[in-house]
This record gives structure tokens, sequence and C-alpha cells, in this order.
């Protein structure tokens, strides 16, 4: 299969070679929409064959999102998109995996899936629709919902500390973790372009809308009005500041927590530098926690960019190394490779 | 082979011999039957294995609970079943005789390690009284031996620690044994070498226990006789000793070497299964991936998504693991992509008997998904049929784009057999056919790709792992228009698809050999079918009756779903049919379904096989109810047979 491909050269496509010929039925005005347009507007420009692209998922409303990609694509069961990309990534390296998931998806049903795919760095995209309800199954609450949401299933509040998706993947040792939003298009593909390219697991929490269950959770950060003085976009090598003159800046106080600070009462040089390749990710959990929900500012972009061995590579070199060290298998010896005898 | 014959000794011929080593689970009794095994094996004996031990890695030592034991039968001729009952108990400790006494026939020989047997320990294995002194093992022929001192003593200028040595017991055990029924020394003590090559100390211990063990017998004035088993006549070729799990891992590197596709297994560990990744783990240089998942969900997902990636996707499991992977089965069933799901078959419900052998996943592996999901089942019969029911659940797999799955158990897993190796050239050759090219033209006269167009006769979709321009496609777990497979809600085609994919599965049985009847004297009235694991008993119980003049017929299923096509028709031959299995009835339910045949339910549910007496028993009242002329259908008894039970309703 690979080398019938590789000798054709990658052609040029445009949106519409990505796009399948299935209707999408999101809600009108759901956040689904921004981000299918943003990938199937990046990947012409990721110089990437619709043949060795596939698109995973669970279920959920986001879990729609392969019919609607023209490659190969699996839409699958409740969570179990990362332990089936597992597979396919670990024996097909020549392709690009992608998985789309929701936050029910991947952090309730999927989380144990989750956290393993991240840990053993499978060379994944795994894309976290996050919109803090239940849209599917009709708006009950979800594990990102904030504490007291007053849902279908929670009329008298939800109980729960809910999960910060970053923290949740920092700590399960992922090499790559970004956040973006369904509000800036051009944030959205330039954060999945540095996921596409990353070799591992990459992890992106998009934050999404639920027009209809959970309207405008994210206005507050995301609005074209308050986004400047509400999203701290991360530069790597750069200092973190944000605000719509760059006023507001983040510091690391004396105790060694995070802060959001004025620039003007600690100056330029006080400020936090970026580094999204620092070995340590504590600055990164840090940062992924800045924030208590979209409510406050909230850092943006790649919060972490680390290189660690790919699973399936790993896997392919054990083979290649036990083929050299043996010989390709030889079934007629492997029947003799115990004691054995002659009868007659 | 070492000539332990002397003139202080008789050597008596035996044409067979059930051994049993019996001690606590961390006495190394499993690696000394294997052993015993091996050196027999090789000696030419045919043989059948039976390890029994228990859930526990260390249960409290000297307890019932901890008991651990390892029976082998050898013979001079063909033999089927691990044996009924051992002609000799080698016992470790107190527990282990008690454990394994009340299976001893009259006249057995008891070889117990003496030392074991001080007071404590004797109270322990509760027992009021010593059984060496109260005359309750007069029955038997007992030796008692001191294998803790004398495996101490032989190792002590050796510089091995007195408690290091204690443990080579088991090899002490093992040589005394191999010189009474005459075993060459020699693979053991090159075995031992090899094994133990980095652990100097060890292998010395071992050695000289061993050593010391075989001596022992020789010189001791202890036995009256060494006796020996000749080699057995069995069919020409080179054979191999191996264990239902190597065999089933070996058929699945067959299939994936006579398919070209690369195996990939996906996998969580449980018991019994886990010794199939352990082998797969190693033969790497096959091309094999082994991933051992975060659960068995993870497993079988990776595995799926192997074969949507166009590689041969296992996952292996047992007991509550398959009760976890249901919902990827029945995703597989849509997505019509090949799988296989092994079972090693164990006790339930729940946790249930983790070490002991059952056949009641049967009915679950049939019908155990939500909605309508057909699949395939295949179910082996020896430790050694593995390998082909593996070869075989992976070619159905491919061929008919289907998830499989494969029922072996506890049994079979851990029981070995000679083996008489296959050719492999003559092996069945896996056509992948993948798809290469689009099979449809759109309304605009475009060539595209339909994955749901089936082939007209096996009705199988066409299979299309990524890569191939042009053949890009979804699918999923949703309902999918036949043909285009896109997203349908549509009732008429919901009940076409549902159709399909059930004559899809059924239609297997065109490519499905016919039950094969073993009916030797043609005249027979009475038919036992049985399937999976019981087939050694079976055959064992079947012999035992045509040997007092009865005719009795035997068929035995490997394909459980769907049947052969002439299942039918061979039922209706006799008038009597009886089902022995190891649960509560589930294939005699399922033929009483099909055929509205008055199947007789003969079950046992005691995480052991069946004993081919008790089969003899059944087999011969079933011969009986029909020349009384109470055979056909009608009436409802219940018989208790020894330790089984008939069922008619």
């Amino acid at each position: 299969m690979t080398e019938v491909a590789d000798a054709v050269p990658v052609p040029v496509t445009t949106r519409k070679d990505w796009s399948s010929d299935q209707e999408v039925r999101w809600c009108p005005g759901c956040g689904d929409y921004s981000i299918l347009a943003a990938v199937q507007m990046l990947l012409p420009e990721l110089g990437v064959r619709r043949e060795r692209t596939v698109f995973l998922s669970g279920i959920g409303c986001a879990a729609r999102f392969p019919y609607y990609m023209n490659t190969y694509g699996m839409h699958s069961i409740h969570g179990r998109a990362p332990a089936i990309a597992t597979g396919l990534a670990a024996t097909r390296p020549d392709l690009d995996v992608w998985v789309v998931s929701g936050d029910g998806d991947a952090l309730s049903i999927g989380g144990n899936h989750l956290v393993h795919a991240l840990r053993r760095n499978i060379n994944i995209t795994i894309l976290l629709f996050n919109n803090q309800i239940y849209g599917l199954t009709k708006g009950q609450y979800s594990p990102t919902s904030e504490v007291a949401k007053v849902t279908k299933s929670t009329p008298f509040g939800s109980l729960e500390q809910p999960f910060n998706p970053l923290s949740l993947a920092l700590g399960a040792e992922a090499t790559f973790v970004a956040r973006t939003h369904d509000m800036d298009r051009k944030h959205m593909m330039e954060v999945l372009r540095r996921a596409h390219d990353h070799r591992g697991a990459s992890f992106v929490e998009i934050y999404q809308n639920c027009n209809v269950f959970n309207d405008a959770a994210f206005e507050g950060i995301t609005g074209k009005d308050n986004r400047a003085e509400m999203l701290i976009p991360l530069v790597d090598g750069e200092p973190i500041r944000f605000g719509a003159e760059g006023q507001h800046g983040v510091v690391m106080s004396d105790d060694g927590s995070l802060a959001v600070v004025d620039v003007a009462d600690v100056g330029e040089d006080a400020l936090l530098v970026h580094d999204e390749h620092h070995d340590n990710p504590a600055l990164a959990f840090q940062l992924s926690r800045l924030s208590h929900g979209p409510v406050e500012p909230t850092p943006i972009g790649v919060f972490r960019d680390v290189e660690r061995p790919e699973y399936g590579a790993q896997m392919a070199e054990q083979i290649d190394a036990a083929v050299a060290r043996r010989g390709s298998g030889d079934l007629a010896a492997l029947l003799r490779s115990g004691s054995t005898w002659q009868v007659g | 082979m070492a000539d332990t014959t002397t003139n202080e000794h008789q050597h008596q011929l035996l044409d067979r011999v059930v051994i049993r080593f019996a001690g606590d689970s961390g006495d190394g009794m499993q690696l000394a039957g294997d052993r015993f095994t091996t050196s027999s094996a090789v000696l030419g004996n045919d043989l059948a294995t039976f390890p029994d031990f228990p859930a526990e890695i260390r249960a409290p030592a000297g307890t019932l609970a901890g008991v651990s034991a390892f029976q082998v039968h050898i013979s001079d001729h063909d033999i089927l079943t691990p044996g009924d009952a051992p002609n000799v108990l080698v016992a470790m400790n107190p527990a282990a005789l008690r454990a394994n006494v009340a299976t001893l026939p009259p006249g057995a020989i008891v070889i117990v390690n003496v030392d074991a047997f001080d007071e404590r320990a004797v109270a322990k294995a509760g027992y009021a009284t010593n059984p060496l002194t109260d005359g309750s093992l007069s029955a038997y022929t007992v030796y008692e031996v001191p294998m803790t001192s004398i495996t101490t003593e032989v190792s002590k200028d050796a510089g091995v620690k007195p408690r290091d040595a204690e443990r080579s017991k088991n090899f002490f055990a093992l040589g005394l044994i191999s010189w009474l029924y005459t075993r060459p020394i020699e693979p053991t003590i090159a075995w031992i070498e090899a094994r133990y090559h980095d652990k100097p100390l060890v292998k010395e211990a071992n050695h000289r226990a061993f050593k010391a063990g075989y001596h022992f017998g020789e010189t001791a004035e202890l036995f009256e006789s060494s006796y020996e088993v000749r080699p057995a006549a069995l069919e020409p070729g080179v054979y191999t000793n191996v264990t239902g799990n190597t065999a089933l891992a070996w058929g699945l590197i067959a299939a994936s070497v006579r398919s070209g596709l690369p195996l990939f297994l996906g996998t969580y560990p449980i018991t019994p299964a886990s010794d199939i990744l352990h082998e797969l783990s190693k033969q790497k240089h096959f091309g094999v991936r082994t991933f051992q998942a975060e659960d068995e969900i993870a497993g079988v997902g990776a595995a799926l998504g192997a074969a949507f990636g166009g590689a041969l996707g296992v996952t292996t499991t047992s007991g509550p693991g398959l009760d976890l992977k249901s919902e990827t089965i029945g995703l597989a069933v849509s997505l019509e992509l090949p799988l296989v799901v092994v079972d090693i078959q164990r006790g339930g419900p729940s946790t249930g008997l983790p070490t002991k052998a059952e056949q009641a996943d049967l009915l679950h592996a049939i019908y155990g998904r939500h909605g309508e999901a057909p699949l395939p089942v295949v179910a082996a019969k020896t430790p050694s049929h593995c390998f082909d029911a593996a070869l075989e659940a992976a070619r159905i797999a491919v061929r008919y784009r289907t998830p499989v799955i494969l029922l072996s158990d506890g049994y079979l897993a851990n029981g070995a057999e000679p083996w008489r190796l296959p050719d492999v050239d003559g092996l069945v050759t896996i056509d992948p056919d993948f798809a290469t090219e689009p099979n449809h033209v759109d309304e605009e006269g475009n060539a595209s790709f339909w994955p749901y167009v089936r082939d007209e006769e096996t009705l199988a979709r066409p299979w299309a792992p990524p890569g191939i321009a042009g053949l890009e496609h979804r699918i999923g777990g949703l309902e999918k228009a036949d043909g285009a497979g896109n997203v349908s809600y549509d009732g008429a085609n919901h009940e076409r698809m549902t159709r399909l994919r059930a004559a899809r599965i059924a239609g297997i049985a065109h490519d499905l050999p016919p039950v094969d009847v073993d009916d030797p004297d043609g005249d027979a009235e009475v038919l036992v079918l049985g399937w999976g694991s019981t087939y050694g008993a079976i055959a064992a119980g079947v012999r035992r009756v045509r040997a007092l003049g009865h005719s009795v017929a035997h068929a035995h299923l490997v394909h459980l779903n769907p049947f052969p096509t002439n299942l039918g028709e061979v039922l209706a031959r006799y008038r009597a049919v009886l089902v022995p299995e190891v649960n509560l009835g589930q294939l005699s339910r399922l033929v009483r379904a099909e055929y509205l045949v008055d199947a007789i339910s003969f079950t046992q549910l005691q995480g052991v096989p069946f004993r081919a007496a008790a089969l003899e028993a059944a087999i011969l009242g079933q011969v009986e109810r029909v020349r009384a002329g109470a055979a056909g259908p009608g009436g409802t008894d219940e018989v208790e047979g020894d330790n089984g039970k008939v069922v008619r309703s």
C-alpha cells in the first residue's frame, strides 16, 4: 500500500478535497463547525495525503467528525478511540492518526485510555472538544462542568470538582499539550499544525461552544471583545504577557505560585518567560492552573512540547532488532523449538 | 537411556501409569511435573497432563488451600485423558496428602516427604492424628522418604545455605520418580544446566538433589520394583510436547505467516490466558506486535484498530475479560472487520475459579452482545488442536470480515500432549484479498468506493485498510446504508442489514467440513455429542463402553456457530443423543433449539475434567435406556451420575 502511494507526488488539495459528501448535522451555531473548517483548511497546508490520514472518534457530538472528512475514518464506541488508535498507529507508522473526542468521551468514560495513550506517547493527535456539557444526551453535566452546575441531571447543582484537562494530560506524562478555542481560526490552525507535526501523542484542548445546552460558556474569555484582556497567548521564549497594550503579565511569586500582574507594577524583566521545551513539566502545570475556569485570564497556545521516543517506532525497532538477531521467523523452526523426537 | 535395572530390584513393564506430584504452591510441583513430562515425551510415551493449582500465588504454606498438583498420564499406547485416578501420589507435606488421597484407588503408591510430617504440619493440614502412623493409609503402599533432609545434606559442602538447599526438594522428588519409572536423566540435567547457568549455587543444589533422588531409589532398599513404560506406537512423524496455550500462540503465528498479515495482539494479563501473551512476546522476529494494554477493553480496541489498519488483530482473555470486551466485539460485528477473540474459559460467574476449567462461556460467545450481533465460534478440543483451531479462527475472520471467538479453557491451556508436527507448507493459505480499486460509480460518473458492497458468495464486504487513494471511507457503529455504508436510520435498511449480517455468518456453514462421526460399527443407537476440551474424556468413555461390547458413536464439534451443515442429519440418525459438558447444558440447549432433537444433557462443574469412568456410566445408561425402548421424545427424568447429572426435560 505504502509503495503505491509513494510513487505519486502529494497532490495539491483544497478544503473541498477534504470534505466528505455527507451533510453536516451539528446544531446550527455549534462550535464544532468552526473546528471542522479549521481542520479542513489546515490539511491542504500540511502536505499530507488523504489516503494516509485517518480520523477516529468515540461517541458524542464531536465524534461525528470523521463522517465529514474525506479521509479514512472510524466512528467507534464511547471513550475507546485512543485505544483503537493505539493499535492502528502502532501497526501503521505511515499514517496520520487523529482522534476527535469530547469532554465526556475523553475524560469520563474514556479517561483510562486517554491517560495511557499519552503516557505511552502513541503517535496520534488528540483533539478534545471541551464544551463542559453532555450535548448528545441533551444536557447533563460533564467532568469539566463547573461546580454547582445546574443541569437536567443536577437540578440542585453538581457536586463534583471538574477535571482540568491540561493538568490531567501533563500529569499523564504527555509530550505535547496545548489549548485553543473555536472563535479564532488562525490560532486554532496554528496550534493544530504544531500538534500534527509533533512526533508522539499530542493533546489539544479546544474550548468549544455548545450553543444549545451550555451557550456562551467561554464567552467571557473568547468573545471578540473579551479576548485581549482574558486570553494569555503563550509564545515560546517570550515573556508571558497579554492585554490590548500588553499591559498584563504573569510572574512567579515568592511562594512559587504564578500570578497575573500589571507589567507596570513589576517591570518587564520580572515576567515569566515561556519555555515549551523544558524537561520539567512543573511550569506548564502551573500555567494550566492559572485560571480556575473560563472566567479568569486563561493561557492558550502550546504549554509543552518535548521529545520522547514514540511507542510505535520503538515497537518497530524491537522487531527489527529481533529479525537482525534471529533472522526472519521460520514457522517450521518455531514448531521444532522445543524438544522433538522422531517416531517411525 | 540409562540402564537402571539392578539385581536387587525387580523391573516391571507397565502399559501406563498416572503420577500426581503434589505440594505447597511454592514447592515447585508444576516444574517437577513438567520436567517429568518432557523426559517421558522424549522417550516416546504418549501422555496427557493436568496441572491443578490454586489461584493464590503463595497461599499459606502447609494448608489445603495452598496445595498445587501436577498430574501426568504416560502410556505405551495412545491415551486421551490425564487419567481418572493416580497410581502414584508424591506428597510433599500432609496437606498435599490430605487434598489428594481421596482420588487414589486402593493399592496406589504414596511417596511422602516424611520430614514434613511433624506434629504441627499434620495439625495444620487438618489431621487429628498423623496419617503415617494411624493406619488410615493401609489401603496404599506408602513410602516414607526424608526428602528435605537428604536434599539439604547433599548440598552442605557446596556453599548453599540450608534454607536455599531445601528448596531443591522438588528435584529430589523428580529424581526419585525418574528412577522409579526408568526415565532418562540426561534431559533433566541438561535442562538444569541451561536454566540455572547464571545461578551456580541454585544449579548445583538442583543438580545434586535430582541425582540424590535418583540414587536414593536405586540404593535404598525401599522399593520392591522399578517400572518401565515403553514408547507408544504413535503415527510416524516428528513430535513435540506442547501445551494448549503454546499451540494456540503458534497457530496465530501460523495464521500470520499463511496470510502475510502482520500479527497484532492487544491484551491484558489474565489467568489462564496470559501465557499466550508471554509466548507471542518472544516471537518478535515473526513481526509479531504484542501490546499489553491498560485494560481488557483497550486490548480488544487496539486489536480492532490494528485490523482496521490491515493487520491480523487478536485479543486474548478469560472469564470476566470476555464480558469487558463485549462492546468492542459488537463494534467489530458492525464494522465487519476481521478480529480473533481468544477466550480461555475458566470457572465463573465473576472471578469464579480462575485456575479451574469450565465450558460455560459458549452461550456468551454466541449470543453475549446487545442487538442482533452474530459471529462465528470455534472451539479447540485438545492442547495440540489449539494450533489448528487458531488457524481456523483466523481463516474465517479474514475470509468473512468478522470477529471470531475462539474458545479454549484452562484445562487445554495448561495441559500438554505430544503433537505430531504438521508440514507447514501444507497448512491452509489465507488470502486477505484487500480492496485495491473503487467498486462503485457515483451519479456524476466518478469512480468511488462503497465499503458495504458484498461479495456474492461470502456476503463479506471489502477490506480496505488506509493507504490507497480513492478508497477513503468512513465506517462506524451506527447502522449503515446497505452498500454505500453511510449512516442510515431507515427501518427497512436496518432490517436488510440485520438479515445480511446473519446470513453472512450462517453461510459460513457451507465452508466448513461436515461433522465427523466416530461410529466404527455403524450400528450405534447412541451418539455422544461433545465440544471443546471434553474430547479426550468422551473418547475414553466411548472406548470403555465399546470394550464392553456395545456400539456407541462420538461426534465432536469444532464449529459451534454456525454448525456444520450435516449436524441435523447426524443427530437424526441416533435414537439417543447424549451431550456431556462442563456447564449446565449449553450445547444441548442449542441443538435442542436448532434441530428439535431430544438431546440429553450430562453435566459436571467441579473445575476438573470429566472422568472417563463417569462418562462410561452415563453412556451405558443411555445404551440401556435405548435397549429398553425408552428413547425418543417426551418425558422428563433426572438421574444422578457418580460425578455428573443427567437431565432430560
